[in-house]
């Protein structure tokens, strides 16, 4: 049985569905992130898991005990908020100390633990000043700490990223993987940002309006989402649309080229169906491999630096590609004649 | 000086002569007891009355009971209509306000008709039942300015993320109550304490109709029988509603994880 067993959870708030039938299993020591657009219903379940609300229906499991009916205080679960929730009228120390009081532990062993976490933050100069007296990453490595030091049996972490600026996101989701690894403590994370996601977790939950549309790893989220969602929130995605031109062999007509995709389709011939392509998969010229080949018009080119993205105007839509930029290949002019390709495999059929 | 900066001077000046003008006078009136010069007879007279120090003691009493039960109702209550009942909010304010809107003769009235000695609860029979009507009266009274500063106090912290907070770290209600937000909320709890210790100190209908010995009756009885004392009693009673709007002033500055955030 998984460390934390969520069932058929819904949730909803007066005639809104705001939860739908919500399943997942979380392995103990998992990293798993919850990722979709505001309104989406992560939050909601995160604080169903952390008992601030409570389910409709369904059920939470944590290491095989219920705990659907727990208050939160008896959950025995770890919180980050967004806004640091660092409590104003205590001292660094006092606050990561909070929950060790609470639950009865004596003097020294709170010391112990509190200087402990503290250096475990990298704060253990900054152990007696108060919250308003540092930054925001020192505070939410304070509330990290903080939800630690009781040693709970999985961590919650509700945007915790969200307030902080671009720089200090990066290393402090850096610093709060290492530090799940080094504890090896379960642990999910609500954020809407997908290379926070992508980039930290051992899976992914893309939710959408309160459904979990896919659950797999960032490398399965990303090459080869479920649905058109998914394919679309993660990433940037290219959607052209193509004519089908025999279903069963996957043959369909792309602006104006036949192509044969790996796999059999199920609209009948002559209707029109999307078809998803990464930036990243797509060649300017004839790229080794690449058996559809299409050609267009540069419609845009912007130099982001180590990356160079070019809009293509092909028959059938816009098409983004991304080339590294090389010192001595300036980018093509916009308004020149091009060939580009891409290998079939690389084009995604999306469910609706 | 500029002719604008003038009239703002002008203007404060005259303000202050009108506030000042008559504690001066009073000030000057009290230490004219006797006759050959000023002197702090009157002051001395008053402070060695037994009656002052019985009154003045048994108000100070009742003041401190009156801010802890006014702190008990009101801490928690403010705490939970902003945490789960947000759309309550004006309807507790418009309640709390109710007793600066009710003449304090009619509440008064009202305790004698419902819990005189020949009714169901006759609290008035007894001086602990007397004492209690009083009390919980005083405590109606401080509603208004005890709720809106702590509510103001509240308004400041984030009370649902803290108290989320301190939920996944275990701590119950109580707990919650008492080392989080009360000590969040204590400037503003101060401020109403001292508007109450303020009022409790002064008040004079429910003492009087209650036949209750306190201070503020007292100090009406001494204002009817004697010149110079009434005088220096109300400088006494100036001089400790000002130290308690000191001490407000003194505890927010010196709150030391406060300063910030305010």
């Amino acid at each position: 049985m998984a460390f934390l067993d969520i069932q058929h959870l819904e949730k909803s708030f007066g005639p809104t569905r705001v939860v739908k039938d919500f399943n997942l299993n979380i392995e103990k020591g998992e990293f798993v992130s919850f990722l979709g657009p505001s309104g989406c219903g992560k939050t909601t379940v995160l604080r169903m898991v952390a008992g601030f609300e409570t389910p409709t229906s369904g059920a939470i499991r944590i290491d095989g005990r219920g705990v659907t009916g727990l208050p939160a205080n008896r959950r025995n679960i770890g919180m980050v908020f967004q806004g640091y929730a660092l409590f104003p009228n205590l001292t660094v120390e006092e606050n990561i100390g909070f929950g060790l009081k609470v639950a009865g532990e004596g003097k020294a062993a709170i010391a112990r633990r509190v200087s402990e976490m503290l250096e475990l933050i990298g704060l253990s100069d900054l152990g007696g000043r108060y919250p308003f007296q540092l930054s925001g990453g020192q505070q939410q490595r304070v509330a990290l700490a903080r939800a630690l030091a009781p040693r709970p049996q999985v961590l919650l972490l509700d945007e915790p990223l969200s307030a902080l600026d671009a720089k200090v996101r990066i290393s402090l989701r850096e610093e709060i993987r290492r530090i799940q690894r080094d504890l090896g403590i379960t642990a999910v994370f609500v954020t809407h940002d997908q290379e926070e996601a992508l980039s930290i977790s051992d899976r992914i939950v893309v939710m959408h309006q309160g459904v979990a549309d896919q659950v797999g790893t960032p490398f399965e989220i990303y090459n080869r989402p479920a649905t058109r969602f998914v394919a679309q929130f993660v990433g940037t995605l290219n959607l052209l649309d193509a004519d089908v031109m025999d279903a069963a062999a996957g043959k369909v007509r792309l602006g104006g080229v036949p192509v044969v995709l790996n796999r059999t389709l199920s609209g009948r011939s002559g209707e029109r169906i999307s078809l998803a392509m990464r930036p990243e998969t797509v060649a300017l010229g004839r790229g080794e491999g690449d058996d559809v080949v299409l050609s267009g018009r540069i419609a845009e080119v912007h130099f982001l630096g180590s990356v160079i993205r070019i809009r293509v105007a092909v028959d059938g839509g816009l098409l983004a590609l991304d080339t590294f930029n090389q010192p001595d290949r300036p980018p093509p002019s916009v308004g020149a004649s091009v060939e580009i390709s891409l290998p079939h495999r690389d084009l995604l059929v999306l469910a609706a | 000086m500029t002719e604008r900066r003038l009239w703002s001077w002008l203007a404060v000046v005259l303000g202050g002569l009108y506030f000042l003008l008559p504690l001066v006078g009073m000030f000057d009136f009290s230490l004219r007891m006797q006759r050959d010069g000023y002197g702090f007879e009157a002051y001395r007279v008053v402070l060695a009355d037994p009656q002052f120090q019985q009154t003045f003691g048994y108000s100070v009493a009742l003041a401190l009971v009156t801010i802890v039960l006014g702190i008990l109702i009101v801490v928690p209550t403010a705490y939970f209509v902003r945490l789960r009942f947000p759309s309550l909010r004006p309807i507790v304010e418009f309640l709390t306000l109710l007793p600066l809107v009710i003449p304090p003769i009619v509440i008064v009235f009202g305790y004698i008709r419902i819990y005189n000695t020949s009714s169901v609860l006759p609290l008035t029979g007894s001086w602990w039942g007397t004492n209690l009507l009083i009390l919980f009266g005083y405590a109606t009274l401080s509603l208004p300015y005890m709720y809106r500063s702590v509510d103001t106090g509240l308004r400041t912290i984030d009370v649902g993320s803290l108290t989320e907070a301190a939920q996944s770290l275990g701590a119950g209600w109580a707990r919650i109550l008492a080392v989080v937000v009360l000590p969040n909320v204590f400037v503003s709890v101060l401020s109403g304490a001292f508007l109450t210790f303020a009022i409790v100190i002064g008040e004079y209908v429910f003492a009087a109709l209650l036949n209750v010995g306190s201070f503020g009756p007292y100090m009406v009885w001494m204002g009817g029988n004697r010149a110079y004392e009434p005088s220096a009693l109300a400088v006494v009673a100036f001089a400790i509603t000002w130290a308690c709007m000191g001490l407000i002033q003194l505890v927010t500055r010196f709150s030391k994880f406060s300063t910030v955030r305010r």
